[in-house]
């Protein structure tokens, strides 16, 4: 179960990005953070692996606080969270197999790591996955031989191979044609259940998200403004998920700054 | 029927073209000012053209007798240049992590990075061979430590440059699985900066096989000794013969590197 608990997070000195956030995830739920650009999903998503440094709140997963870990323990930590990004972030001149390895490379020795003898069982599972996802037959082409949606399942077995405990998803299919899009997103959602993963998408494609998602947040200026099943998302909500700054949110900027 | 004009256009205003015009007389005014100053004894240049023939009649044909060690200095110079090109490969490695801005570790090491880069790069070879023939004495190891010390500034300046420039996106991928700062090194920035190694690496031996030519006129080494004692001595026919050798040198030196870079890359 992931829990944050009060997050706040700034940019220098600017307005919080993410005003006293709180949200939690269980379960095996395939989460939707939808939301205009600049709401701060990106930031919210970041912050529970610490890409982002939180500037005060808590994130708990499973019983670990990840805002209060030390450099290794936060390297160990980040193991247990799988990430899957807009663009790919494939090592485009390492082979599809390396790439997925190096979702192991918080476990397994840097001796290993360097001269490639990965251990049988994470090349087991790594066939397993890349065959599940329907990518087995690439292993050892190099990523940058692949498509678009190639390419993101890669990203999507690389972040499983880490036995993560939550997978979070930063616009996996913003990069996508519509029918890849679509099939990242059923391939996400299916894998949740498969894996009893707890996923977090951030995504624009509203429909996408109403369609396969088991609960959608919606986000404003920096607060979860809405939380709940895809059928309570109406068109007066969608109009405020999405309204420009309101009175309120403006008067706390102004004052802040 | 008249054409009446309504627009009128030029390219400067008279303001601008006198002004161009001034400059233009400081320029010339310069540039014969440092003509006079540099106290050039004219009948020695009228008497150039005399002088090329005759050296050159005096350098044909080229004489072979020596060849065998000719050959031999060369062979030197290459081992000069090849191994002077590894030591400094692999010594520029940490000099570039440590002075490239993304990869860092603090900022006094990017100050030492740089210090490093730049001392080694504002010094000429033939300098640093000076340096080190009064060091270690003539002879073929001052000659590799001096090519090695002017090579580490460039390696590590271009490979740093080649880090700067990497995409960051994966090193954040890497980072979020749990890899350590050595790891993401290994797989995130080392694949980014292979091709770019590879070039430099070969463009600085093709660089340091022509520098470790003229290496032995400081005494460090190389067929530079030959061609010093053939001059210093008048043999203009073997001088000739060093001059072929060296372009035979040169040109194998730039068919290897192109070979290895269509190979490599």
């Amino acid at each position: 179960m992931l829990e944050i608990k009060n997050l706040v997070k700034r940019y220098g000195k600017g307005a919080p990005v993410l005003k006293d956030l709180n949200l939690s995830v269980e379960g095996e739920q395939l989460m939707s953070i939808i939301g205009s650009s600049g709401a701060g999903k990106s930031t919210l998503l970041r912050c529970v692996n610490r890409l982002v440094e939180p500037t005060s709140g808590s994130i708990t997963l499973n019983g670990t606080d990840f805002t209060t870990l030390g450099p290794k323990e936060l390297r160990r930590a980040r193991r247990r969270v799988g990430m899957v990004f807009q663009s790919f972030n494939l090592v485009d001149r390492l082979s599809v197999m390396e790439n997925v390895q190096s979702g192991r490379l918080g476990y397994i020795s840097t001796w290993a790591a360097v001269t490639r003898r990965y251990p049988a069982e994470d090349i087991e599972r790594a066939f397993e996955l890349m065959e599940r996802v329907g990518i087995a037959q690439y292993a050892d082409k190099r990523a940058d031989e692949l498509s678009g949606g190639e390419r993101q399942r890669v990203g999507v077995v690389r972040a499983l191979m880490q036995r993560p405990e939550i997978l979070l998803a930063d616009e996996p299919t913003a990069s996508l044609d519509p029918k890849t899009s679509e099939q990242i997103m059923s391939l996400l959602r299916d894998l949740a259940r498969e894996l009893n993963l707890p996923v977090i998408i951030n995504i624009h494609n509203v429909t996408e998200a109403k369609e396969y998602s088991d609960r959608i947040v919606g986000m404003r200026y920096g607060r979860i403004i809405f939380d709940d099943k895809p059928a309570a998302l109406d068109a007066a909500q969608m109009d405020e998920i999405y309204a420009g700054t309101p009175s309120e949110d403006r008067q706390e900027m102004g004052a802040i700054a | 029927m008249t054409q009446t004009l309504t627009h009128e256009w030029a390219r400067f205003t008279p303001v601008q073209r006198m002004k161009r015009y001034v400059a233009l007389m400081a320029v010339t005014l310069v540039v014969v000012w440092a003509l006079g100053s540099i106290d050039v004894i004219w009948e020695w240049v009228w008497d150039a053209p005399i002088q090329l023939v005759d050296l050159f009649a005096r350098m044909v044909p080229p004489d072979p007798t020596n060849l065998p060690s000719i050959l031999e200095a060369t062979w030197q110079t290459i081992n000069i240049a090849t191994i002077a090109t590894m030591i400094a490969v692999v010594l520029s490695l940490p000099v570039a992590y440590i002075s490239a801005q993304n990869t860092t570790p603090n900022v006094v090491c990017l100050w030492i990075g740089r210090f490093i880069l730049v001392s080694s790069r504002s010094v000429n070879t033939i300098i640093w061979a000076l340096l080190f023939v009064a060091i270690f004495g003539p002879g073929i190891i001052a000659g590799i430590i001096a090519i090695m010390f002017r090579s580490i500034g460039f390696l590590g300046k271009l490979l740093g440059e080649a880090i700067e420039e990497i995409d960051h996106a994966p090193i954040e991928a890497l980072e979020a699985c749990g890899a350590s700062r050595f790891k993401v090194v290994m797989y995130g920035i080392v694949p980014q900066v292979m091709p770019a190694f590879f070039a430099i690496s070969i463009l600085r031996w093709d660089i340091n096989l022509r520098e470790s030519t003229v290496l032995g006129l400081v005494g460090a080494g190389g067929i530079g000794i030959i061609l010093q004692g053939a001059i210093d001595t008048f043999q203009w026919q073997e001088v000739s013969m060093v001059l072929l050798t060296i372009l035979a040198l040169v040109i194998a030196g730039e068919v290897i590197s192109s070979t290895m870079r269509k190979k490599l890359l």
